[in-house]
């Protein structure tokens, strides 16, 4: 190998290191090129996200749930990110698109599956099977080593706390409407309320079910964690039964 | 072991009172911290095999104690472990005292509110949700002060010195105060709810969140477990094993790989997700670039003790610190085989995870640690050698038998678990459901409880040392060090 080149490099960073700002300098500048590349297109490309039909952004009650989900660690052992593979997507419904998670601040993909994945558990059980197996798991699956929630039942929401919830994401970027803000707080009770008239909430809200998620009365912790479960990957338009196998690997 | 008055052998050698007072306070938090991290993660393992030990209690669950395990060790034990030895090898390498007076304790002190704060948000509940980022808004606006607090000392400290270069130790340690700055800032962009909520929404959200964040959660590791445990190591080991640095361009091949390639691998950690196929690309081919770094640190440090093997037989410390140079490079080695898009199909999500995580951290940074502050102990508080020869003896063999259970345990759980998922039966349906996987993942649970217990037994007797050794200390005075020569 050559010692004239291998040489005047040394003699270079001889120099380099002499001088502690150029080092501290140079090592910012050589560090920022990864990040530059990989994330800022993200934000500038098109085809990040392809449009699908059917997303809208959470309910002010499934909204308080997610943060509930947050809150309590739930991405530890759960991932909400199904892949293109077979088994994945027979075990939990369509493979994840990038449209689903685009209202997600933040996104809760998950790294670790010590529970199964929840990105598709919508409507796959009952309301009742969710407040009774986050109360008590092992009631309903007996190997089971998840923490019990009961205490999430005798919690009351406050519906102005997560009407501000609403405008903060409108702030971060989520599509809320000005009615949808102002309305927060009256929508997060009527969701949870089966006698109210939900006509101008299902307006605000398309295919966002009215229904008591946790058993009558106000609304609950439980109630809005059941409520955003029972949503999760519904809402794209498309029949995730039969995906078409040409589009996976 | 070299004893307490180490003479200075150049004339031109002027005399320089180091600030020890806060490296001292930093060692004592680092074996506090490392005391209440272990335990908790010693409690979450357990809480996997024994699911009625999270009490029913919202605080004592597994989602809120797992960020306080992995906050605990990796910024409270590791951050005080890295903050201390760094403030005791940039004064000795630089010949020069760290600047200020009161800056060094509020480092301190602020950097322990820091993990207070972050540690009793875990408990009730105030996250982000993001994995290594938990802490919430108000607690990362200190953290950012700290930290630029710690960035101005270590500068400062540089720019004072009386050596002509900056000791290949240093660029480490500076890289990760730099590269952890930037990362901190831009990953924790977000909006609180109210000035007086705790809980804030980040600024980015889906595809672009999930890329930021791992794109910070990656080099958390490359840069706080890596960088900075490399700083470590290149100041601590030819130090213990009385010998220079093996090559020096070596040194500057891996660190400048390092610094360049670690940041865009990033997005191994979502290989098959929504991330555009572009980007798992890149990141993956980065990801296996970073052999360099990882090959040419592993071959200094094994190299600088060529020729003095049989000391491995008769010092522990050092013993310590090349067990410490292995797991890194066995780390490292399994690290961008898992960051193959094929491999990572099936270790993603599985306990191979956490066997990979362990690997490097209880061999690697735990190891690397352990040696360091057995170099120090003695030297900052002015005794000859630690208080008890044997209980390093103990520490050692039942930390590697820790290691050894856990890692392998883990390799078990998460091959099986990632073949079960994938099982088809001879009609072509799932041949198992998930909870089958959960079950049969229980006896490798019991066999990472254990392994983790041993590490902890193990660190307990190193704490006992550690105390003996402090409690048996001359008065500081009479205990101060000549200024040793910078290399």
């Amino acid at each position: 190998m050559a010692q004239g080149p291998s040489r005047r490099f040394a003699a270079l960073h001889g120099r380099i290191e002499r001088r502690a700002i150029v080092f501290v300098l140079a090592i910012l500048g050589v560090c920022s090129v990864g990040g530059l590349v990989e994330i800022a297109p993200l934000f500038a490309l098109d085809n990040v996200i392809e449009p699908v039909r059917g997303m809208r952004p959470y309910t002010p009650l499934e909204l308080a749930g997610r943060s509930i989900y947050v809150r309590e660690g739930c991405y530890t052992c759960h991932s909400q990110q199904i892949r293109p593979f077979r088994d994945e997507v027979e075990r939990y419904g369509a493979y994840s698109l990038a449209a689903e998670s685009a209202f997600d601040h933040p996104f809760q993909w998950g790294s670790k599956r010590t529970g199964p994945d929840l990105a598709r558990i919508g409507n796959r059980y009952s309301d009742e099977w969710h407040a009774r197996h986050l109360a008590a798991p092992r009631s309903l699956v007996p190997e089971s080593i998840m923490p019990s929630y009961a205490f999430l039942a005798t919690r009351l929401l406050n519906p102005a706390e997560y009407a501000r919830h609403v405008a903060t994401n409108r702030t971060v970027g989520v599509p809320y409407t000005p009615d949808q803000i102002a309305q927060a707080a009256t929508d997060l009770v009527t969701q949870n309320d089966p006698d109210a008239d939900g006509a101008a909430f299902a307006a605000r809200y398309p295919n966002a079910a009215q229904r008591a998620f946790a058993g009558p009365g106000r609304p609950t912790e439980m109630t809005a964690l059941v409520a955003y479960l029972q949503m999760l990957g519904t809402l794209v338009e498309f029949d995730w039964r039969a995906p078409d196998p040409a589009l996976l690997r | 072991m070299s004893s307490t008055t180490i003479t200075a052998t150049s004339p031109a050698t002027r005399h320089v009172q180091y600030d020890d007072d806060v490296v001292r306070l930093f060692v004592i938090a680092t074996m506090f911290w490392g005391v209440v991290g272990m335990l908790v993660g010693v409690y979450i393992a357990s809480q996997l095999v024994f699911p009625g030990l999270n009490l029913g209690l919202e605080w004592t669950s597994f989602g809120r104690l797992r960020p306080l395990h992995t906050s605990g060790v990796i910024f409270a034990f590791g951050g005080n472990a890295l903050i201390g030895t760094s403030l005791y090898v940039v004064q000795r390498t630089c010949r020069a005292r760290i600047p200020g007076t009161f800056a060094p304790e509020f480092l301190f002190w602020g950097y322990q509110l820091f993990i207070v704060m972050a540690a009793l948000g875990y408990v009730m509940g105030v996250t982000q949700g993001r994995e290594y980022a938990e802490p919430e808004w108000m607690t990362d606006l200190w953290l950012a002060i700290i930290w630029l607090t710690y960035g101005g000392i270590f500068i400062g400290t540089l720019l004072r010195r009386t050596e002509p270069h900056i000791y290949v130790a240093n660029w480490f340690y500076l890289s990760m105060i730099a590269t952890i700055t930037v990362l901190h800032v831009v990953n924790n962009l977000a909006v609180p709810v109210a000035w007086n909520s705790a809980r804030s929404y980040s600024l980015f959200a889906g595809v672009q969140d999930a890329m930021t964040q791992w794109w910070y959660g990656h080099n958390a590791v490359g840069f706080f477990l890596t960088a900075g445990f490399l700083g470590i190591m290149y100041y601590f080991l030819p130090k213990q094993a009385d010998a220079p640095i093996w090559s020096y361009r070596l040194s500057i091949i891996s660190f400048w790989s390092l610094v360049f390639m670690y940041m865009w691998a990033g997005p191994h950690h979502l290989h098959f997700t929504s991330l555009p196929d572009w980007v798992q690309t890149l990141g993956m081919a980065f990801t296996i670039m970073l052999w360099m770094p990882s090959w040419a640190s592993t071959l200094n440090g094994f190299m600088t003790v060529s020729g003095r093997w049989d000391l491995l037989r008769t010092d522990p410390i050092l013993r310590f610190m090349i067990t410490a140079v292995l797991f890194y490079g066995v780390a490292t080695f399994e690290g961008p085989l898992m960051g193959i898009r094929t491999v990572n199909g099936l270790s993603h999500y599985t306990d191979w995870t956490i066997s990979h995580v362990h690997s490097g951290a209880l061999g690697w940074n735990g190891f690397i640690t352990f040696g360091a502050i057995y170099f120090m102990v003695p030297r900052l508080w002015g005794r000859g050698r630690m208080h008890s020869a044997a209980a390093i003896e103990w520490h050692y063999w039942l930390s590697l038998a820790g290691i050894m259970l856990y890692v392998t345990a883990m390799w078990g759980s998460g091959v099986l678990q990632g073949l079960m998922w994938r099982a088809y039966t001879e009609l072509g349906f799932l041949r198992y459901s998930f909870v089958e996987s959960v079950v049969a993942s229980r006896p490798y649970y019991v066999i990472r409880m254990l392994g983790g217990l041993l590490y902890l037994s193990g660190f307990l007797v190193m704490v006992w040392n550690v105390v003996r050794t402090v409690q048996e200390a001359a008065p500081f005075a009479a205990a101060q060090p000549a200024p040793a020569p910078a290399e």
